[in-house]
């Protein structure tokens, strides 16, 4: 999905206020309004189910997983909070916590399934989930009381006062679905929040930016389900009665696209969605039956036409209104981290490393080493073992055997996300940004990676990833929309995303590839700067005169074995580099 | 012995819905990639035509058989036009979201008009079944099972012999290679659509008498055609296929001896160990990014 609504927190009017403000008015509007009883409740009903959609929000809208089981984890938080006060007589406050943690401890289970699988089989998964938790709600009577339900549910109870009346019932829902909301919104601009739209967005390009992908997405699926069932307890304790059928596969479907029609990326679309569809069968009563068949249509054109949901489209049409440019000033000049190994010493050790795909062998005892603060090239024909070595050593790939060791450190085997914390950095040959996001927040996701002793709480990491922007002299485009940028600037972004992580080795994955002359000449610019920084990198490239210009050190492979090494000079002589990128006939026919 | 050929013998009839319904979900997932969740309606829409028709309109069997298979043809064009075609260059997630509206409002507009009574449909073959030893074989099912066998064999061909089918074939594993052959991939993706239609229409058709017509009729079966699909091997038409005969299976055996309430969630649990153990199913896909 295309994203609109996404910018940077720190250059928007601080929210935090304004939701206070917001949640304080609707309490006042409650009270001073003469609601009816039915009013009251289907206002209560909206708040509970908003907070339920919140969760849809972290997991869907931040880290792009899709769940159709949101009111399964609904259900579970009721059943939880009547059955915990009925039938183990807890307080309310007790069961309300068991909710919380049987819901979250079932979100987390769903989490763990989706580590292996994405997309239609995740869908799937949940699917199958939801309909297991509706027959167990229906069937397991001795637990559940089967499909009669449970009746005379309690309230709580708060400064010795009993919330009976639904008035003040509403007015706690309101109070906890403002925290909620305030919560969910602080979440996005949280590192948390930002290591899972890197993850939405791309997830092998985040791994190596330093984000725990299975661990990210465990934990998005698990505060989706504590929401769910937070919910869903409010939900049971103010209509006191809950049966199998509210939760069902149905109301998932209606939970996601209360989330999808308000706009599934901002807390604001997600409660306005929620609201719409909770008041629009009571606005729609006069189509009587045709009502969910207009629903249902309403769908389908807010996919057509309204792709980021109602406060999407608001933002697009208010952006496009009052085009905002933030002036953008990088404070220091980019440093990075000392290198406390002495010039010459090895950073990057391969011993006999091997990559075998079946009966292709794609690297085949391959060794090979890295000094510290040197440019070292590793070139090759098509098919030589390449990038097959670069996803190697970023963990991408396991290998065969052999070993790796950087800065003296065994890392053979380790996940990307842990080379990353270790200060591995990489770029791509095909770039993979995260398209959604601005530049400066691209940047600002590297500038975030574990272990980055320049911001050790990455509290100045938006200063660190505008030192780097202005390295790559991409300072003036910090918020624009990566995806709005020629592709020169594109592999200039990812440099710097790769740049503000202060790595101790950077690999750059054909960095040449798709540039025209001038851009090369930046770039070859560009890598004599990063060396006068002190970095260590090792450039795989297929561009001859970039390599003759900017490297120390050439490794040359063919067919997965080195078959030289040593300085340009050398290696540009080599016979059997020759032969290898001219072929052996054309060199035979030569002599 | 003789309990379990019964068994055996209604497991595959129901699986064989399930492989047809399956079937056109791999049709339609190959052609466009995505997961169509208003599939199961396909199977409601051909059985409520044959309701009209049989029940409302007194039309003879074989009359509204046809009129129902036409009727499909014209919803899977509609289907494809409002749908998909609209949503087609965007990723699979509004896609998804689009089908489950899609299916939301198919089933709305006939409860609004038609009212939400479930209707009992007289079974295609007159007479009363067979008893094979001690072995009785309901005659629907024997329809069932016959229909589908012919209908995969008829697709083979078509697929494997024609130019048509190798078009299609074509389509679905390159578009972009398709339409510079000038192969019309528009037209090809419709096609699909309009078959997959017919093959789900069929399945109504077939099921209706055993099971009573209602507009949620297809929400369970579209659900297990999918987790067939998945434990098949997702994409693969042969997975499909015994993907659906084999929860079939299970879904029969475990009502007999395990438990009558818990019937419908076996498939899931079945679907639950394959995507832990096996997620690329029998026949299945690779489904781990490429670096």
């Amino acid at each position: 999905m295309t994203v609109t609504t996404i910018s940077s927190a720190s250059n928007r009017v601080p929210k935090v206020p304004l939701f206070v403000l917001a949640g304080a008015i609707a309490i006042g509007l409650v009270l001073m309004l003469p609601l009816d009883g039915y009013t009251v409740s289907i206002i209560m009903q909206a708040a509970t189910y908003a907070i339920a959609v919140l969760g849809l929000t972290v997991v869907l809208g931040y880290a792009g997983q899709i769940t159709l089981a949101q009111a399964a984890f609904f259900g579970l938080g009721a059943y939880s909070l009547a059955l915990g006060t009925l039938d183990l007589g807890l307080s309310f406050w007790v069961a309300l916590a068991l909710a919380v943690v049987v819901s979250g401890a079932f979100g987390a289970i769903l989490g763990l399934t989706s580590v292996r699988l994405g997309g239609h089989y995740l869908a799937m998964v949940t699917i199958s989930f939801q309909q297991i938790v509706t027959l167990v709600l229906t069937n397991w009577i001795s637990l559940t009381r089967g499909p009669d339900g449970i009746a005379g549910i309690g309230r709580p109870s708060i400064l010795g006062r009993e919330l009976t009346s639904n008035v003040d019932y509403l007015i706690f829902s309101i109070v906890v679905l403002t925290l909620v909301i305030i919560s969910v919104w602080k979440l996005k601009s949280s590192r948390l929040g930002r290591r899972m739209e890197a993850m939405r967005d791309n997830e092998i390009a985040a791994s190596v930016t330093g984000v725990n992908v299975y661990l990210t997405k465990v934990i998005s699926f698990t505060i989706c389900a504590v929401l769910g069932g937070l919910g869903g307890a409010l939900f049971a304790s103010g209509f006191s009665y809950i049966s199998p059928d509210q939760f069902s596969f149905a109301e998932s479907i209606v939970f996601l696209t209360m989330a999808l029609l308000g706009g599934v990326h901002s807390v604001i679309g997600t409660a306005l969605g929620t609201l719409l569809l909770v008041l629009l069968p009571e606005m729609l009563r006069f189509l009587r039956d045709i009502y969910l068949a207009v629903y249902g249509l309403a769908v389908i054109l807010i996919m057509i036409f309204m792709p980021d949901g109602i406060w999407g489209f608001v933002t697009l049409l208010s952006d496009k209104l009052f085009h905002r440019i933030a002036a953008r000033r990088a404070s220091a000049p980019l440093k990075l981290a000392k290198n406390e190994t002495p010039s010459s010493a090895p950073v990057l050790e391969v011993e006999t490393l091997s990559k075998h795909f079946g009966g292709v062998k794609a690297l085949d005892n391959m060794g090979m080493t890295v000094s510290a603060n040197e440019i070292h090239a590793l070139i090759g024909p098509n098919g030589s073992g390449k990038t097959t070595l670069v996803n190697v050593l970023t963990g991408l790939y396991k290998p065969t055997s052999g070993n790796i060791r950087f800065n003296g450190e065994t890392i053979t085997g380790m996940a990307p996300h842990a080379l990353a914390a270790r200060g591995l950095a990489r770029t791509f040959q095909n770039i993979r940004l995260f398209r959604s996001m601005t530049c400066l927040e691209n940047v600002i996701l590297g500038a975030q990676r574990p272990g980055n002793d320049l911001t050790p709480d990455g509290g100045n990491a938006e200063a660190r990833a505008l030192a780097a922007l202005a390295f790559v002299d991409l300072l003036d485009r910090a918020d624009d929309l990566v995806g709005d940028l020629p592709y020169g600037h594109q592999r200039k972004v990812e440099i710097a995303r790769a740049l503000a992580a202060s790595p101790r080795l950077l690999l750059l994955d054909e960095p040449a590839a798709g540039l025209n002359s001038t851009e090369k000449q930046q770039l070859v610019e560009l890598l004599q700067r990063m060396k006068a920084l002190g970095l260590t990198i090792l450039v795989i490239e297929h561009d001859m005169p970039l390599v003759e210009q900017v490297a120390d050190h050439i490794t040359v492979l063919n067919f997965g074995e080195r078959i030289a090494n040593g300085t340009p000079a050398m290696v540009l002589r080599d016979q059997l580099v020759i032969n290898a990128y001219l072929g052996e006939t054309h060199v035979h026919a030569a002599t | 012995m003789d309990i379990i050929l019964q068994l055996t013998f209604a497991g595959i009839g129901v699986g064989s819905i399930y492989a047809l319904v399956a079937l056109g979900l791999v049709l339609i997932y190959r052609a466009t990639n995505v997961v169509n969740f208003a599939q199961g309606d396909f199977p409601m829409m051909g059985a409520f035509i044959l309701v009209v028709c049989l029940l409302s309109a007194g039309l003879p069997y074989w009359l509204s058989i046809l009129l129902s298979l036409a009727g499909m043809v014209v919803f899977g064009a509609a289907f494809n036009l409002g749908v998909y075609y609209p949503l087609r260059n965007r990723s699979y997630l509004p896609v998804l979201i689009s089908t489950l509206g899609a299916s939301i409002l198919v089933q709305n507009i006939i409860l609004a008009f038609y009212g939400p009574q479930p209707a009992n449909l007289p079974a295609l073959l007159p007479f009363r079944g067979f008893q094979i030893g001690s072995v009785f074989l309901d005659p629907q099912y024997i329809v069932i099972i016959g229909v589908s066998a012919l209908l995969v064999v008829l697709q083979y061909l078509f697929f494997e012999k024609t130019l048509l089918g190798k078009k299609l074939q074509a389509t679905s594993q390159d578009k972009e290679m398709a339409g510079l052959l000038g192969i019309p991939v528009k037209r090809m993706i419709m096609l699909t659509f309009v078959y997959s239609a017919l093959l789900g229409g069929i399945a109504g058709i077939l099921v209706a008498p055993i099971i009573y017509f209602s507009i949620t009729m297809g929400n369970a079966i579209a659900l297990k055609a999918f987790a067939a699909t998945i434990i098949g091997g997702f994409g693969d038409i042969r997975g499909a296929i015994i993907g659906g005969i084999g929860l079939g299976l299970i879904e029969t055996f475990g009502a007999a001896y395990i438990s009558v309430p818990y019937k419908d969630g076996f498939a899931f649990v079945v679907l639950f160990a394959f995507l832990m153990l096996l997620p690329q199913g029998i026949f299945g896909e690779k489904i781990a990014e490429k670096a």
